[in-house]
């Protein structure tokens, strides 16, 4: 449910530090009907035109705090609420290219009343701003 | 007897019936704001501005889930509260129920022990208690000893335990008898239920048939499936011959969703009315201002009226997660039609 929110068309752009490209970042929503607790957010699996990233390179920023996947499942009182988005950073020298791009995104989250973990998935073609 | 001074069972008998009852009965209309989850997550409402927008339908009492429309929750300040009591005062609208949820899985590797489990739930209480609703819905999911530990918290904060009873449970499914065997055993007057009418599945959901089309399902399959629905086959039977017939993923997948869909007795209810303390009105398609797809309100409302319930019809618009891959989702539309048909059965009746 909600799949196809998860990737924000907005927000699509390379990030900077200390005046060099060091990555990119995607807005995203959690695919779910309520908010949940960062713990809760086991993966958040992000490729763009087919390159995947492994998951020490990914930062999730939500209100302005960053927080590695490692951080959020020690983290009992951050939550990620319904409808919230939130900025996923993926650390890449040079960022990408400044033209369109295939994101693929999955989400898998933890749901106590359901035995199997839910699964969100979404893909878009977006153009780097 | 002569025959002309014997209406009982008789047409005329049933009509004044029926006119005693639509004087008697105290059914309310209300919606879960569950129902607008489409519009809150795309920020086209706030939490005010669904709450607005069900007054306007007619929805008076004013069902929440904590987690899915008060940030922060469970940590909300005293002016949240505040601000809640001023929009019920301006819109004329009743707190009725607060949804809790148990995450049970908040730890990666092992599951909330006893004691965290009734700490979390004397939370959901409280917060229930502050924003004036007199019932909690209980998940389905928790076991019943966790909430026979919470009564004395419950009977605290003035707030009656409801368990959801979702389909694929039923009244008389063992999970649910082992809460009735409790609640017998305690005689307590803080637990009993919240039937959501999603356990009178009639026909099945043609947006869920449809989604499946949609997603690579085989038509001939898929309509299969839901024939079987409609003779209620053992959804055990189907996933089996929809293997047979070679269905494919998506086909192998809906013909499974048939365990978790039911049609059960609507008059089932009556037996466990005086402990029904809401009603989860559940719907996936008002196709019209009369009528819902699947899930015939017109056999089910009779039924609460000759059961004396006296609480609310709460919607609960479950619709929109299986059309808003491929079209706008109009919640609103959707709860106002539901509520013209409401108004119209219970007038009736």
């Amino acid at each position: 449910m909600f799949d196809k929110y998860m990737i924000v068309e907005e927000g699509f752009r390379n990030v900077s530090e200390n005046g060099r490209i060091v990555g990119f970042q995607v807005n995203t929503r959690l695919p779910y009907y309520r908010g949940l607790g960062v713990s809760m957010v086991e993966d958040l699996s992000l490729s763009v035109d087919g390159e995947k990233f492994p998951s020490e390179l990914v930062t999730i920023v939500l209100r302005g705090r960053p927080m590695s996947l490692n951080e959020m499942e020690t983290d009992y009182n951050e939550r990620w609420e319904f409808g919230e988005i939130g900025t996923v950073i993926i650390r890449k020298n040079g960022g990408l290219t400044p033209e369109s791009h295939k994101i693929d995104l999955t989400d898998r989250l933890r749901i106590s009343y359901l035995p199997f973990p839910l699964i969100g998935h979404d893909t878009k073609e977006l153009v780097l701003e | 007897m002569p025959q002309e001074t014997d209406i009982h069972g008789s047409a005329a008998a049933a009509y004044f019936r029926g006119n005693d009852m639509a004087k008697q009965h105290k059914i309310k209309q209300g919606i879960s704001l569950y129902s607008l989850q489409e519009e809150y997550f795309l920020r086209k409402l706030d939490l005010e501005g669904c709450i607005a927008t069900s007054a306007k339908l007619g929805a008076f009492g004013i069902e929440s889930i904590g987690e899915q429309m008060m940030p922060g929750f469970p940590h909300l300040s005293e002016s949240f509260y505040a601000k809640w009591h001023e929009w019920m005062l301006q819109y004329g609208t009743v707190p009725t129920c607060h949804d809790m949820f148990l995450d049970t899985k908040r730890y990666k590797g092992r599951l909330l022990t006893d004691d965290e489990m009734v700490q979390s739930i004397k939370t959901d209480l409280q917060h229930a208690a502050k924003l004036g609703c007199t019932v909690m819905r209980v998940l389905v999911s928790v076991k019943p000893e966790i909430v026979e530990r919470c009564i004395p918290y419950a009977e605290e904060c003035n707030v009656k335990m409801g368990l959801e009873i979702h389909s694929p449970f039923h009244f008389d499914h063992p999970w649910i008898m082992r809460y009735t065997e409790m609640i017998e055993r305690t005689g307590t007057t803080h637990v009993g239920y919240i039937p959501d009418m999603g356990i009178y599945v009639k026909h099945f959901p043609r947006v869920m048939r449809d989604h499946a089309l949609r997603h690579g399902g085989s038509e001939k399959i898929i309509d299969f499936a839901c024939a079987a629905y409609e003779e209620r086959v053992l959804p055990e039977y189907i996933i089996f011959d929809v293997g047979l017939m070679g269905g494919n993923e998506v086909d192998r997948r809906f013909a499974e969703s048939l365990r978790h869909i039911i049609w059960s007795n609507p008059r089932r209810m009556l037996e466990f009315m005086p402990r029904i303390y809401h009603i989860h009105a559940k719907f996936y398609e008002m196709v019209d201002d009369n009528h819902e797809f699947s899930i015939p309100y017109d056999e089910i409302i009779p039924v609460l009226i000759e059961g004396g319930y006296e609480g609310y019809l709460s919607s609960e618009y479950e619709g929109n997660r299986w059309i808003q891959d491929s079209y706008p989702v109009d919640s609103v539309e959707q709860v106002r039609r539901q509520h013209v048909m409401f108004k119209g059965l219970l007038e009736q009746h």
